[in-house]
């Protein structure tokens, strides 16, 4: 394509994202909508800005779903994976089952033969993966037992649709082009070239699927974090970036070679790094762009509805997504029962999922390939199928709005005690020689941390003594969000260079107001600029340290140690109190040193007082002198 | 009475998190209007007591509670320190110490054991005004007038219930002090607080 051509089709495609997302998130349609929407307006049926070259896009925006689930694998460690076999399994294959009979039987009853009947009724039971976890993602429903299970279920989805694109050839019913080999293999991404291991027997094909398997989870395991450890260390941002793509581009290639989901191993392969130092910035990394590539995929499937086939049989096309949608409603429903969910978080579930997916159209046009269906059947459905993707948002908006508040119990949804999105309440940002001593005192207190730290030999280091450090710089937005700053209640800032310190404070202010921040200062002059800067909660380095040397000294010579020890801290108040007065005026270069030398003068009047049989109130106290002048009371009870 | 009296609630509980009839009696009445809440421990961990701002505080209320669980038959250890750096000679007593004249006084705790313990013959071999008498004459010298103290006992073998009804009676007893509207014959001739609940206060 010319480079102009690309300029100008990235241009309408950015534009019209810009202008209508926006809009839809106002409305409170959610940003899923709000791409449909812009996907339509701009496609041939509306504008005609962009043409059949969307359908191209729409694949290529299918690696936004890749990308995706490698951020969900980064959230979801493998011991937490493991507890979820049993509703993957049970009630992700239920799901796949039923709806798939369900179907099938229709288009039987609908006078079809059997095999084509079977193929749509398989392809048709898999759900959006890209409009789900988004929706979910967005309206914080994921963590809910509703999203949970919807996630279970889009998993087993992902994993199902490998052994239904294997089936989808033999179900041919004789007619047709099979076996040319320009079938599209590897779920999401069409397109590619035939994989070599169609040429293998099947036992040949399942030993290189498993190796496939195993070399991503070896990989992930003993080689990507050495790798990244070594890109860390260049402090190169870009590089790190560029490490991160091709991780992930590298997987999907490898698995799509061997004719398996990239989504899924880019999903093993993230659930291998889940408990890696580097899984925040990973996450802070692919997220922008699997939001973009997520977007341009929402915005290619509206473009790619065929409105003309719509129009020519709006009865039909409407039927049959009314029939789809209700279908895998009602299964949704009874199995959300069945496995004991409430009836909110069941009816949640259900109308998150009762669409059929952007695997589809992969699985559609594979099966016109190999001669399953015919034209004619594949192309109403594979507008049925864009329609009810683009329904779900306003399915979900009709039961949050309308059904939830009539029907729904409004039960409390509980929060399983580590679910995939667990947040820390407290976030470290700087881990040696002050921040560790920080985070091991209030971890020894019960109090979970999210520790970040940019330098990636100290991170190795501090993983192998067991702590739970990540590498990132926490003066970025994305890793500050990436690390839970969206929930989280502190930031504590524990850097050693005055300029990063300042960056983190103004990055935190800026984008999480919700944290409260405690900085550490260099000094004086830094302090000033911290409290200036508006943070509450200032610690100057050395203070403590400082002090506690003078106490020792001051009991070395002799003085008693509880009254060493009060006058320190009577010092700390005054200078504190001193600090936050003199941060005001220091602009002022006469009035502060004015000032400041006469607060000098008043502590050290004051501390030396304190020694000296003492004026200051709560030496009265031990005082006995005033007490003997008072004739009447010589003989106090508590002072004698 | 006409005017309310304002009432200074000291709390002190140097585990809070882990007391429960304390934590209790506290989570009744600390927002009761007209009750100024302060919790020592939190506002001095370090025992270093700011007497100024200690003074100002008792010399803008009317009635000074002290409420503590029963340590070793005395105060937790903070509320000592706050009345030796507090209750100044010249300030609190003394030729010139009038600052707290005609202010009341009222001790609130909780024991751990029943009431049989403290008695003559008990295992404690004194009764609780007696254990409490540094408490009441320190008040007396400072000019104070001490209340019959409000006692929660046998607070381990308590049921949840059982110490929300300590708890109601804490709260009704506070706020009629703080309205004035318990009979002074009888306040001053009950040995316990508590003993006043019946028939005046409805």
């Amino acid at each position: 394509m010319h480079g102009e051509a690309v300029f100008f089709q990235a241009f309408i495609y950015l534009l019209a994202a810009v202008i209508s997302v926006p809009i839809s998130k106002r409305l409170g349609f959610g940003s899923v909508l709000g791409y449909l929407v812009a996907g339509v307006a701009i496609g041939p049926f509306c504008l005609r800005l962009v043409g059949d070259e969307g359908q191209d896009v729409l694949h290529f925006a299918e690696f936004g779903v890749v990308m995706m689930l490698f951020v969900v694998g980064l959230e979801l460690q493998p011991s937490l994976l493991w507890r979820m076999r049993g509703p993957i399994l049970g009630l992700g294959g239920l799901q796949v089952g039923v709806t798939a009979a369900v179907v099938t039987g229709i288009g039987l009853g609908l006078g079809l033969e059997w095999r084509p009947a079977l193929a749509i009724g398989l392809i048709l039971a898999l759900s959006s993966t890209a409009i789900v976890l988004q929706t979910l993602d967005e309206k914080g429903l994921l963590k809910t037992e509703a999203g949970q299970s919807s996630f279970s279920v889009l998993l087993f989805q992902d994993i199902a649709v490998i052994p239904i694109i294997a089936l989808l050839p033999l179900l041919a019913s004789g007619h047709g082009a099979s076996g040319d080999g320009h079938g599209a293999h590897g779920g999401h991404d069409a397109g590619h070239g035939p994989s070599f291991v169609e040429q293998l027997p099947g036992w040949g094909h399942a030993l290189v699927v498993l190796g496939a398997i195993a070399l991503v989870i070896l990989a992930g395991r003993y080689l990507v974090r050495p790798l990244f450890r070594i890109v860390a260390g260049t402090q190169l941002r870009e590089v790190f970036t560029c490490a991160a793509l091709l991780l992930v581009i590298g997987i999907a290639l490898l698995m799509t070679k061997v004719g398996l989901s990239p989504a899924l191993g880019t999903f093993l392969a993230g659930v291998m790094l889940a408990s890696s130092e580097y899984r925040h910035e990973l996450e802070a990394e692919i997220e922008p762009f699997k939001g973009l590539m997520l977007g341009l995929f929402f915005i290619s499937v509206g473009a790619s509805i065929d409105f003309a086939l719509i129009a020519e049989k709006p009865g039909l096309i409407a039927a049959l997504t009314v029939v789809l949608v209700v279908v895998k409603l009602l299964v949704l429903f009874v199995l959300s029962r069945r496995f004991g969910m409430g009836l909110d978080q069941g009816l949640l579930f259900s109308f998150a999922l009762a669409q059929s997916g952007e695997f589809c159209f992969v699985l559609f046009s594979h099966a016109a390939q190999h001669g399953v269906l015919e034209a004619g059947v594949s192309s109403p459905l594979v507008a049925v199928v864009a329609l009810s993707m683009a329904l779900t948002p306003l399915l979900m908006l009709l039961n949050e709005r309308v059904i939830q508040p009539r029907f729904g119990t409004k039960e409390v949804v509980e929060r399983e005690a580590d679910d995939m999105h667990e947040r820390n309440p407290v976030i470290i940002a700087g881990f040696g020689r002050f921040g560790h001593v920080v985070g091991r005192l209030l971890s020894a207190n019960g109090v979970r941390c999210t520790v970040l730290d940019t330098d990636s030999d100290q991170v190795d280091l501090l993983r192998r003594l067991g702590l739970e450090v990540y590498y990132g710089d926490a003066s970025r937005a994305d890793l500050l969000h990436a690390a839970g700053a969206d929930e989280a209640e502190l930031l504590i800032v524990a850097v050693d260079s005055v300029e990063k310190t300042s960056a983190i404070v103004e990055c935190a202010q800026h984008h999480f107001p919700n944290l409260r921040i405690l900085a550490r200062a260099e000094g004086r002059l830094h302090a000033y600029e911290l409290l200036d800067a508006g943070v509450e909660h200032v610690y100057r380095e050395t203070l403590d340290t400082s002090l506690t040397l003078g106490v020792d000294a001051l009991k070395l010579l002799g003085f008693s140690a509880h009254q060493v020890q009060r006058s320190a801290r009577a010092f700390r108040r005054h200078d504190e109190a001193s600090l936050r007065e003199l941060a005001g005026l220091r602009h002022d270069r006469q009035s502060y040193i004015c000032r400041a030398r006469e607060r000098i003068r008043l502590v050290e009047e004051q501390l030396r007082q304190d020694f000296e049989g003492s004026d200051r109130r709560e030496d009265r106290a031990w005082d006995v002198s005033s007490l003997s002048r008072d004739e009447g009371l010589g003989a106090a009870p508590t002072k004698t | 009475m006409s005017t309310q009296q304002r009432i200074l609630l000291l709390f002190a509980h140097p585990a809070s998190q882990r007391s429960r009839a304390n934590a209790r009696l506290a989570r009744e009445v600390r927002e009761l209007p007209g009750l100024t809440f302060h919790d020592l421990y939190e506002a001095y961990p370090d025992f270093d007591v700011d007497v100024e701002r200690e003074q100002e505080l008792l010399a803008a209320h009317d009635l000074v509670v002290v409420q503590h669980p029963l340590f070793w038959y005395s105060t937790p250890a903070l509320v000592k320190e706050w009345e030796d750096l507090v209750l100044q000679h010249g300030w609190a007593y003394g030729t010139d110490g009038t600052a707290l004249q005609g202010k009341r006084w009222l001790t609130a705790i909780t024991t751990g054991g029943g009431p049989e313990g403290y008695r003559e013959e008990g295992i404690h071999r004194h009764t609780l005004r007696q254990f409490l008498a540094p408490l009441e004459q320190t008040a007396l010298l400072c000019g104070m007038e001490y209340l019959p103290p409000f006692v929660v006992q046998r607070t381990h073998a308590l049921s949840d219930d059982e110490l929300s009804a300590h708890a109601a009676e804490y709260r009704r007893l506070l706020e009629a002090l703080r309205d004035g509207s318990l009979d002074d014959e009888r306040l001053r001739a009950a040995s316990y607080l508590n003993e006043l609940l019946d028939g005046e206060v409805s």
